[in-house]
């Protein structure tokens, strides 16, 4: 196969680049061809301004228009699937921006797309996790243009290269299909760094037992510079809000340090966690489930075992 | 207002599944089937919006072997009016999924298209937004909740999104696919089960719709992942900060 080069279509907020974009890029320089990123957006300049720094792109393409300012996938998935055709690969980060659209340009295309590859095998077969990571299948692609979105957390990220910047080329073709309009987004501000790309991340469950406790957890993520995440059950209960969760059908998270707590490791919340670096479970019960993937566990009450771990790391981190 | 509800039989979700030991995919024998949770969760919508009047009917298809008929028979319970079965034995990407609902769509004429954000087996995410492209109509997806505006023909919706949620209002017809959080399923009556029984259940082929499919991807192998560690268990809070910091973790 001669590759006719790799479309990343970037993820962002017409004012930041969103990490996972870099990510992506990494995994498409694993693949044969070259590396072009497209921006879709509305006023958008700095997102092409970074994009443009990111290693191993050769070329930026931006179109921008009032239909694509919010980022709805009919408008955005005829434009990336007009100039995707000319590539041999398509690819986008498996996020709930790249899994809205990704889909539509498959169909488009008349082509399968292959969801949340976590391996490159060759250029046409890669690895996914299948039923909530519980198992991975190795896929052969027998479509000319492989359209696939890519699990940020299993790719490292591209690092920005401030000496140099791809080419950039203005493409103009507005799409306006009318069918849905945005309406209003609510954003949960969250203090500290992004849950799907901290080094650290806390995360809470139903032990808890409600959303001021969560306080607790704050803490200890402050000090470890960490983000907060939860299950599922803690999302329903209302403890935090709907974007903390982590899991098959939450985000998918794997930082250098994951701390567990008052978690019983439902496979459903493994899947979104089971790859982090190191695991520490905390929770009361011995027989918990979260224990058999975990690299160190204590066994305890957690309103018991928080306030001293919160102490401890005062004493021990050195804040500089 | 029709609403069609696609159904996917898959392994009950707490059954812990088992890679077979020829790497040739997931043992699937005397293990408990059951309908994919989150289309559980888009049938209970279409039920809903029929006891409030706004749907006149709904109808459940799903793709399979005739196994599946059984299942079609529980969402029958769980409400639908009647079911359609396209009979298919090989496994199918989900490009040629949304080919046959387009099909069928295309036959029943549905306003509103209710499916799942995910089967919780390939966790693909992709049927309804495929779909949905093949049909040129407004896509919701993962949605956590839905009011619908018959009059002005669009719905409008509220969206599980990376960064909280999304409100957009959708176009009739649309497709929209939905999360956890929109409904809780209710539990299923034994009348209703009794009932389910003499609903109407039709079969199709794939040649009766027309369609030829074509093969997209080959499955080469399935392994099972690494997942279990050595939990080494910590005594005090003291002994953990230790381990941690001697890992240059913190
Ligand atoms: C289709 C589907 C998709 C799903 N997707 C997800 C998903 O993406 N993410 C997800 O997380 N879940 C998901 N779930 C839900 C999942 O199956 C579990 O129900 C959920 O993860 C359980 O959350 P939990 O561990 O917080 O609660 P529980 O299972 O109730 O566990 C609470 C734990 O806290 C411990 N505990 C209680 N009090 C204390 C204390 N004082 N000190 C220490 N420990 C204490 C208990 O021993 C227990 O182990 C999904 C389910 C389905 C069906």
């Amino acid at each position: 196969m001669i590759s006719k080069g790799i479309l990343v279509l970037a993820e962002h907020d017409n004012h930041q680049l969103k990490r996972a974009t870099a990510n992506v890029v990494s995994a498409a320089s694993q693949l044969p061809g070259e590396v072009v990123v497209l921006v879709v957006g509305m006023e958008c300049e700095a997102v092409v301004e970074a994009v443009s720094h990111l290693s191993q792109v050769k070329r930026v393409l931006v179109c921008e228009a009032p239909s694509y300012a919010e980022g709805l996938a009919e408008n955005i998935a005829v434009l990336v699937a007009e100039f995707g055709k000319a590539f041999s690969y398509v690819l986008a980060p498996a996020t709930t921006y790249g899994k809205n659209i990704l889909p539509r340009v498959a169909a488009l295309l008349d082509v399968a797309q292959i969801s949340e590859i976590t391996r490159i095998i060759a250029e046409d077969t890669f690895v996914r996790p299948i039923y909530a990571g519980n198992a991975l299948a190795t896929i052969q692609s027998l479509d000319p243009i492989k359209v696939m979105t890519v699990r940020p957390a299993a790719f490292k990220a591209a690092p920005m290269v401030s000496s140099s910047a791809a080419p950039i080329q203005k493409l103009f073709f507005a799409a306006d299909l009318k069918l849905s309009h945005f309406v209003t987004r609510k954003s949960s501000i969250a203090k500290g760094p992004e849950l799907s790309s901290a080094h650290v991340v806390v995360a809470g469950g139903r032990g808890l037992q409600k959303g001021e406790n969560f306080g607790l957890l704050e803490d200890i993520a402050q000090k470890l510079g960490g983000a907060l995440g939860a299950t599922r059950a803690a999302v329903d209960a209302g403890f935090v809000p709907n974007d903390y969760q982590i899991g098959q059908t939450g985000k998918i998270v794997a930082p250098d340090l994951y701390i567990a707590i008052g978690i019983s490791g439902a496979i459903q919340h493994l899947a979104g966690m089971k790859d982090s670096k190191v695991i520490v479970a905390i929770n009361k019960d011995p027989d918990a489930p979260i224990f058999q993937v975990a690299n160190y566990g204590m066994v305890g009450d957690l309103f018991q075992i928080l306030p001293e771990l919160s102490q401890e790391l005062a004493i021990r981190i050195d804040k500089t | 207002m029709k609403c069609l509800v696609p159904i996917k039989r898959v392994i009950d979700f707490n059954v812990k599944v088992h890679v077979k030991a020829d790497g040739s995919g997931i043992d699937t024998e005397n293990v408990k089937m059951s309908v994919n949770p989150f289309d559980e969760i888009a049938l209970e919508e279409a039920v809903r919006l029929k006891e409030k009047g706004i749907a006149s009917e709904v109808v459940a298809v799903s793709v399979g072997s005739n196994m599946v008929s059984e299942t079609l028979r529980v969402a029958l319970a769980r409400g639908a009016d009647r079911a359609i079965l396209v009979e298919h034995v090989r496994e199918l990407e989900s490009i040629n999924i949304a080919k046959i609902l387009k099909a069928i769509v295309q036959k029943e004429m549905p306003v509103l298209v209710i499916m799942g954000k995910q089967a919780i087996d390939d966790d693909c995410n992709q049927t309804g937004q495929m779909l949905a492209a093949l049909l040129g109509w407004a896509q919701g997806t993962y949605i956590s909740k839905l009011t619908v505006h018959s009059k002005d023909k669009k719905v409008e919706i509220e969206r599980e999104v990376d960064n909280g949620l999304e409100v957009l209002t959708l176009a009739l017809p649309a497709v929209i696919t939905v999360d956890l959080r929109l409904n809780e399923p209710r539990y299923i009556s034994l009348p209703n089960i009794v009932r389910a029984k003499n609903k109407p259940l039709n079969i199709v082929t794939v040649q009766q719709l027309g369609l030829e499919l074509k093969e997209h991807t080959k499955l080469l192998k399935v392994e099972p992942p690494v997942m279990r560690r050595d939990c080494i268990k910590i005594k005090s809070v003291k002994e953990l900060v230790d381990k941690l910091i001697d890992d240059k973790i913190i």
